[in-house]
């Protein structure tokens, strides 16, 4: 007869079994991730991050924004009255890692792109309450003064294309790129024409108010902007979403 | 030590495992209290019942959609029925929720309001207060401060009597829906240094302060002239063209230079010489596309209030 003391008493069986429990709960959660594609938004627009957004990107990681901000609107009436439309799962297919982040000390950004000017931003980040007496925001002055260093742009670029990111290698792999997204987009995401493409993109938008330097503000900055801003949701019927639950 | 209810109800009636350690040492095995199996065996139904209302069980390449439990909802004209989830139930909580409600009875009426029938009734005129106020904190509030303050050199005022671009109802609706865009030329290669400090001699004397007079007057014909050109903005009494969004200089209300903030004389000067020297370049941001026409119009009360709107 099964004698639930002879698993006690059995150090290899216990390890063994313990294995096999904890695999049924990790199994049954992670499975179905890869299997359910019913619930996977088809927006097409969603594209990569371009070279300057990426590094903009990394500084966001770097300064730890995430701790503080969520990118994560959930489909709440509250949510949806303050930030807008619930996040897509579609909308972080290209982040890696995430950055849905898990702790509102400031406000969620994942639609801040666009809502504010490239100058609000820069006032911002530079002294916080000049614009917002109530922040306790950090300020992040350095952004300024710090010359964007973007030589390994490139490489950075590989490497999220290595974890699925079609950041183009390959003539084939740029074509591809240009018919999903048209050539102006492509050509930002070709790895081969990264340093050019971060600098063309620097030049014409000016992030950070001076034409002078490129500096790590740039880089935020036009991250910042492009948070939200890929899925044009006017596209969309209200209830479009609803079907990928 | 004091007898616990576990020690009175040992005896003989309390198993033990069987083992015994150093020959006399024994493990008691007591059965878990009752409240507690039940409860157990109770999350257990839960869980069977919670199946059947809720997505739950991932099943080949979609999952168990909770059977007996649907959410019906209207969007796009239409109704549609569909299974429990988070999405769907935002969907009918934006339509059907009493808070949601009620404040449609009043969007309704507010949309098909004109402006001044809104602020002659006290009833509307509050609801646009109460909605607009939470659309300004979250919109507005960033650049013009949750007070409407701005601040100087950057963001204007919009709780004070003066108005760059107007401060009628249609004027500030406009600013809102299309945006403005502030522009001012640099004039510090136009001009001098010591022309400069005549402008700013000038424009100064025109909001009451006391300044050289041959220096003001020197100021005046650049201002009034085609040396400086400002006359052609900001008028020829300095009050300023709603059209071009230009300052009136003739009152002492300041929206660029920090005039305000320098105690001295010399440091108002040098506020005002700055912005000669550099111009403005400012804009306000369409907001046409983020916010409904609606909600534009409430913007459009609650900044005519703020401030003393025309």
């Amino acid at each position: 007869m099964f004698r639930h003391e002879q698993i006690e008493i059995n150090a290899g069986l216990l390890i063994a079994l313990t294995l096999v429990v904890i695999s049924v709960g990790g199994l049954v959660e992670i499975v179905p991730l890869f299997k359910i594609g019913s619930t996977v938004e088809e927006v097409a627009e969603v594209r990569p991050y371009t070279p300057l957004e990426l590094r903009g990107r990394d500084i966001y990681q770097r300064e730890g924004c995430f701790y503080c901000h969520s990118q994560m609107i959930r489909p709440f009436r509250d949510e949806w009255l303050r930030y807008g439309h619930y996040s897509l799962a579609a909308e972080s297919q290209y982040d890696h890692p995430f950055l849905w982040g898990s702790k509102r000390t400031g406000p969620d950004l994942a639609r801040v792109g666009g809502k504010y000017s490239n100058a609000w931003h820069v006032q911002h980040l530079i002294d916080p309450r000049s614009v917002v007496p109530e922040s306790i925001m950090p300020a992040y002055p350095w952004l300024m003064e710090r010359e964007l260093d973007y030589a390994d742009v490139a490489r950075r670029m590989a490497a999220l294309r290595k974890a699925g990111v079609p950041y183009s290698l390959t003539e084939e792999e740029y074509r591809r790129n240009v018919e999903r997204w048209g050539r102006a987009i492509a050509d930002m995401l070709d790895i081969r024409r990264a340093e050019e493409a971060l600098l063309r993109q620097a030049e014409a938008g000016n992030y950070d108010g001076d034409r002078r330097h490129l500096t790590e503000m740039d880089a935020l900055v036009a991250y910042l902007q492009v948070l939200g801003t890929m899925v044009d949701f006017k596209k969309y019927g209200e209830a479009y979403f609803v079907q990928f639950r | 030590m004091s007898e616990t209810r576990a020690d009175r109800g040992r005896g003989a009636a309390v198993q033990t495992t069987g083992h015994a350690w150093d020959g006399d040492l024994q493990e008691f095995n007591n059965p878990l209290p009752r409240w507690w199996v039940w409860a157990f065996y109770a999350t257990v139904l839960f869980a069977v019942v919670y199946w059947l209302f809720y997505p739950a069980w991932p099943v080949g390449e979609g999952y168990t959609k909770g059977p007996l439990n649907s959410i019906t909802f209207e969007a796009d004209g239409k109704t549609w029925t569909t299974h429990w989830n988070t999405r769907a139930r935002l969907m009918r909580e934006l339509k059907e929720s009493p808070a949601a409600v009620r404040q449609r009875q009043y969007l309704e009426k507010v949309a098909a309001a004109g402006y001044d029938e809104i602020l002659a009734d006290p009833d509307m005129k509050g609801f646009a207060w109460s909605m607009a106020k939470g659309l300004f904190g979250d919109n507005c509030a960033p650049c013009h401060g949750s007070d409407g303050k701005g601040r100087i050199g950057l963001f204007p005022n919009l709780a004070d009597d003066a108005w760059l671009w107007g401060g009628t109802v249609e004027d500030i609706e406009t600013s809102i829906r299309e945006g403005r865009r502030g522009f001012m030329p640099a004039f510090g290669e136009a001009l001098g240094e010591a022309q400069l400090d005549d402008v700013a001699a000038f424009v100064l004397s025109l909001s009451g302060h006391e300044v050289d007079p041959a220096q003001a007057a020197r100021g005046a014909r650049i201002f009034r002239g085609d040396a400086g050109g400002c006359h052609y903005c900001h008028g020829m009494d300095g009050t300023g063209l709603k059209s071009q969004g230009a300052a009136n200089l003739t009152d002492r209300i300041w929206t660029v230079a920090k005039v305000p903030a320098s105690p001295s004389l010399e440091g108002k000067l040098e506020a005002v010489k700055r912005v000669v020297r550099e111009g403005i370049r400012r804009e306000m941001p369409a907001w046409k596309g983020r916010l409904d026409p609606v909600q534009i119009k409430l913007l459009t009360v609650y900044v005519h209030e703020l401030g003393g709107g025309q």
